[in-house]
C-alpha cells in the first residue's frame, strides 16, 4: 500500500515539475529581450517539462493498467533529439536574417558565408549598423 | 492528490500556451513567431498527454506522436525556406 | 560480404526500427512481430544510399557515463535557466562565442551541438561548413575561456574518445 502512495507522490511530483518547467520555458520566451535569448527557454525548459509529463504518464499507466507502458519513451526521445535541431535551425535563421540582439551582448556573430546558407530566393535584409540611430533605439526599447 | 497535481499541471500548461500565443501575436520578426509556433506544438503535446491522464485512456497517444512529428517537420521546412529560399533542392 | 551482411547492412538500425514499430503498434502479436521484422529489414535496404557510414562506438562504457552526465546536466541547466528567467533585478549578460572544434566526424559534431544546446545556458547557432568552429550563443556569459574549457573537457573529449579514439 505504501508503495502506491509513494508512486502517487512520484507521479504528482513529475506532473508538477513538468508543468513548472514548461511554464518557465514559455515565460522566458515571452520576457527576454532579443530573439537569441528567447531561444533558450523553449529549447531547454519546455523540452524537459514535457519529458517530465511523459514520464509521469508512463509511470501512471504502468501502475493502473496491466503491462508496462513505455510508448511515451518514443515521444520523449523524439523530442529530446529534435528540440536542439529545431533550436539550431531557428538560431541560424535568426543569424541569416540579421535579427537584432541586445546591446549588452558580448561578441558579435560573424557574417554567415554563402556556403553556410546557400543561394536562396528569399532576400536577405541588409545588416543593420551596430550603433543604432535614435529612432532605432526608441523602437528597440518599445519592442523589448 | 493526483487530481490536484493534474489540475496544477494543466493550469501551468495552459498559462504557457497563453504566453506562447502572446509571443506569436507580438513577435517582432518571423523567427520569433516560428519559435512561438514550435513551442505551441510542444505544449499542446503536453496538453494531450494530460488529457489522456485525465480520461485514463491511451487513445490520444497517436495524436501526440503525430503532432510531435508534424511540428518538427513543419518548423524545419519553414526554417529551410527562410534560409535557402527552397525546401527541397 | 556475406549474404547476411548484404541483407542486414546496419543491424543496429534494424533493431531500433523493430523496437519502434513494436512500440507504435503496442502489441507483441506474431503478426506484428513479422511485419516489424520485414520493415526493419526493408527500410535500411531502401534508404541505404542516404546513410553515411557511421563511426563505431569504441568505448560503450564511456558512452553510458556520457549519457548519464548529459542527463544530469540537462536537469542542472534547466534549474539555472529557470533561475535566470525568474530572478528579478540583474539582467543576464548574453554573448556569442566561437568554439574551435576538435572533432571532425559529422555525427560527433552533431552530437556535440545537440549536447551544447541541451545543457547550461548555451545554444549552438552555426557550424562552419569546413567544420572548424561552432558558434554558440550563451545566455549568461561569465568567462569565455572558462566556458570553452568546460565544454572541451566535459563533452568534447568524451565524445572524441567514444567515436574517434
Amino acid at each position: 500500500m505504501a508503495f502506491y502512495v509513494l508512486l502517487e507522490w512520484v507521479i504528482s511530483l513529475l506532473l508538477i515539475a513538468g508543468g513548472v518547467f514548461a511554464f518557465v520555458g514559455s515565460l522566458g520566451m515571452l520576457q527576454f529581450k532579443d530573439f537569441f535569448m528567447r531561444l533558450h527557454g523553449p529549447t531547454k525548459g519546455t523540452t524537459l517539462g514535457i519529458g517530465c509529463i511523459l514520464m509521469a504518464s508512463m509511470v501512471y499507466f504502468s501502475v493502473v493498467q496491466p503491462g508496462i507502458h513505455v510508448q511515451e519513451l518514443l515521444i520523449t526521445l523524439f523530442l529530446f533529439i529534435t528540440a536542439p535541431v529545431t533550436g539550431h535551425m531557428l538560431a541560424k535563421t535568426g543569424l541569416h536574417m540579421h535579427l537584432r540582439y541586445t546591446r549588452d551582448t558580448r561578441g558579435s556573430p560573424p557574417e554567415l558565408r554563402d556556403e553556410d546558407v546557400g543561394q536562396g530566393r528569399v532576400e536577405r535584409p541588409p545588416r543593420p549598423r551596430r550603433p543604432a540611430s535614435e529612432g532605432q533605439k526608441r523602437r528597440w526599447r518599445l519592442r523589448r | 492528490m493526483l487530481d490536484t497535481a493534474l489540475w496544477i499541471s494543466l493550469a501551468l500548461i495552459v498559462a504557457a500556451l497563453a504566453m506562447n500565443v502572446a509571443r506569436l501575436a507580438r513577435g517582432p520578426d518571423i523567427p520569433d513567431r516560428l519559435l512561438a509556433l514550435d513551442t505551441i506544438y510542444v505544449n499542446s503535446i503536453a496538453l494531450i498527454v494530460l488529457l489522456g491522464l485525465w480520461l485514463n485512456t491511451k487513445v490520444y497517444f497517436e495524436a501526440a506522436i503525430l503532432i510531435a512529428m508534424l511540428g518538427f517537420v513543419s518548423t524545419m521546412a519553414i526554417c529551410r525556406y527562410l534560409l535557402r529560399g527552397d525546401i527541397i533542392e | 560480404m556475406t549474404s547476411l551482411g548484404r541483407l542486414l547492412p546496419t543491424p543496429t538500425l534494424s533493431l531500433v526500427l523493430l523496437i519502434i514499430w513494436l512500440l507504435l503498434v503496442r502489441s507483441l502479436a506474431p503478426g506484428q512481430l513479422l511485419l516489424g521484422v520485414l520493415l526493419a529489414m526493408g527500410i535500411p535496404l531502401l534508404t541505404r544510399r542516404l546513410w553515411e557510414p557511421l563511426p563505431r562506438v569504441r568505448h560503450p562504457w564511456t558512452l553510458c557515463r556520457f549519457v548519464a552526465r548529459v542527463l544530469w546536466d540537462i536537469l542542472k541547466a534547466n534549474l539555472e535557466v529557470s533561475y535566470l528567467i525568474l530572478k528579478p533585478g540583474r539582467a543576464p549578460r548574453p554573448g556569442f562565442v566561437e568554439y574551435p572544434l576538435l572533432v571532425r566526424e559529422p555525427l560527433t559534431i552533431t552530437l556535440l551541438a545537440n549536447t551544447i544546446t541541451l545543457t547550461p545556458g548555451t545554444v549552438s547557432t552555426n557550424i562552419r561548413l569546413d567544420r572548424s568552429t561552432l558558434l554558440i550563443h550563451v545566455l549568461d556569459l561569465d568567462d569565455e575561456q572558462a566556458l570553452v574549457e568546460a565544454i572541451r573537457t566535459r563533452y568534447e573529449r568524451p565524445l572524441k574518445e567514444i567515436f574517434e579514439c
